[in-house]
């Protein structure tokens, strides 16, 4: 793969993890627990899918053939988005959907801190924008696990299942290819060792407030980065694409 | 001679974005938000550089849209406006006179210095932020994420009312 190209790759890795966290947060609009947090969820999902949108912008321009953000969040099938298998879990309950949340705000807040310092300007750019918004979503989520694990018996059993059932996507976000870690080199990637432990001690220190315990003895999955993904995302795609592929062209 | 002219129609373009309010909040201009970052005349076009307040703000799509039509009306045609990410804008471009307009209008300002107060990982409410309506500084966070991405819900612990507080980015 030549630098463009796997740059391009990159890009949408990091643009198709804000995208399908962002939509399937969006599905939660109008079913939050109550009026301020169904909002949140809202805020977060419109930053998300903000960020991914100048993400998919600089992506198409990387690329040279004359796309637009359009084409590559509408027109791409399945095995071509590189998101991680994390972010594209499907809603259950709330517990859930901010176990997701907590997980990815974590990483996605120490990726875009160490990403503002990357060689290529635009992402570090783009980075020092998102890295705002990412600081409040990761409080937001960082204090919704500390209210369900130190709340009610049921609310901490619905957290507690909800680590063990994500728990399995985690070891996936630090994962990177060969051409990933080449981009490493040229200091234009993050290396994703480097934000591991940071990381780690922000969930366990979370956790612990939380009185959740982390999960052990977890098989991890992954494939995500490379395009095998589990059976949910084809249904969210299908349903996200559906008014672009029945009016191709359209703009809104 | 056509520099001269030229000169005086950046400071002239500078005044019209002034006149242009912010789609969300009236009171204040795109020029007080701090989103118009530069205006240049590069040959015989005008290009416009804006920054976007939060990333999926729906209202930026607005505000290019009311740009064009302003520079239009002023018989400007030939015009690119340009997205510029960095510097990432803050709310500490925000004059006192800007904040004050935002608090005339019932939404409590930002306050000031930004990097700390939007580094804390873990529970930060704001402090001290009077209530627009009844000064009382005697409020209380009810949540970060209000009616738009740039604003915090909260609740004034005097007079009851609740009200929009322009969080710090």
């Amino acid at each position: 793969m030549n630098s463009q190209a796997s740059l391009f790759q990159y890009i949408l890795k990091i643009a198709d993890n804000q995208l399908i966290l962002g939509h399937r947060l969006s599905e939660q609009c109008s079913k939050g627990p109550f009026l301020e947090e169904d909002i949140a969820c809202s805020n977060i999902a419109l930053d998300l899918i903000g960020a991914a949108n100048s993400l998919y912008i600089y992506a198409a321009a990387i690329e040279g053939e004359n796309k637009t953000e359009d084409d590559l969040v509408f027109l791409r099938s399945e095995r071509a988005f590189k998101n991680v298998l994390l972010v594209e879990q499907p809603n259950t309950d709330f517990a859930y959907i901010m176990c997701r949340q907590f997980l990815f705000d974590t990483y996605d807040y120490f990726f875009q801190q160490a990403l503002q310092k990357s060689n290529d300007q635009t992402l570090a750019a783009i980075a020092a924008k998102t890295i705002k918004e990412s600081t409040y979503h990761l409080r937001h989520s960082g204090n919704w696990i500390i209210r369900l694990g130190d709340g009610t018996p049921e609310s901490n059993l619905r957290l507690k299942n909800a680590f063990t059932n994500l728990w399995c996507y985690v070891d996936e976000l630090f994962e990177q290819d060969a051409a990933e870690l080449d981009l490493v080199a040229q200091g234009i990637a993050v290396d994703t060792q480097s934000i591991k432990t940071q990381f780690t001690s922000h969930i366990a220190e979370i956790m612990q407030t939380a009185g959740m315990e982390i999960p052990s003895g977890i098989f991890m999955q992954s494939g995500g980065k490379k395009g095998v993904h589990t059976e949910h995302l084809g249904f969210l795609l299908a349903e996200m694409q559906s008014v672009h592929r029945s009016f191709p062209g359209v703009k809104w | 001679m056509v520099k001269i002219l030229q000169a005086k129609e950046v400071s002239f373009i500078w005044d019209i974005l002034n006149e242009i309010p912010d789609p969300e909040i009236p009171v204040i201009s795109l020029v007080e938000l701090g989103v118009v970052r530069a205006v240049n005349w590069v040959d015989t076009q005008l290009e416009i550089t804006i920054t976007p307040t939060y990333s999926g703000c729906p209202a930026m799509r607005m505000m290019e849209m009311d740009i064009e039509q302003r520079l239009r009306k002023e018989g400007i045609t030939d015009f690119k406006i340009n997205m510029q990410y960095h510097p990432a804008w803050t709310t500490d471009w925000m004059s006192d006179l800007t904040k004050s307009k935002l608090k005339t209008y019932g939404i409590a300002p930002p306050q000031a210095h930004t990097k700390q107060r939007i580094g804390a990982l873990i529970s930060d409410a704001p402090t001290e932020v009077a209530c627009p309506q009844c000064n009382s500084v005697n409020t209380k966070l009810i949540s970060e994420f209000g009616s738009t991405a740039c604003k915090s819900l909260m609740k004034c612990n005097d007079c009851l009312e609740a009200f929009d507080y322009f969080k710090c980015i």
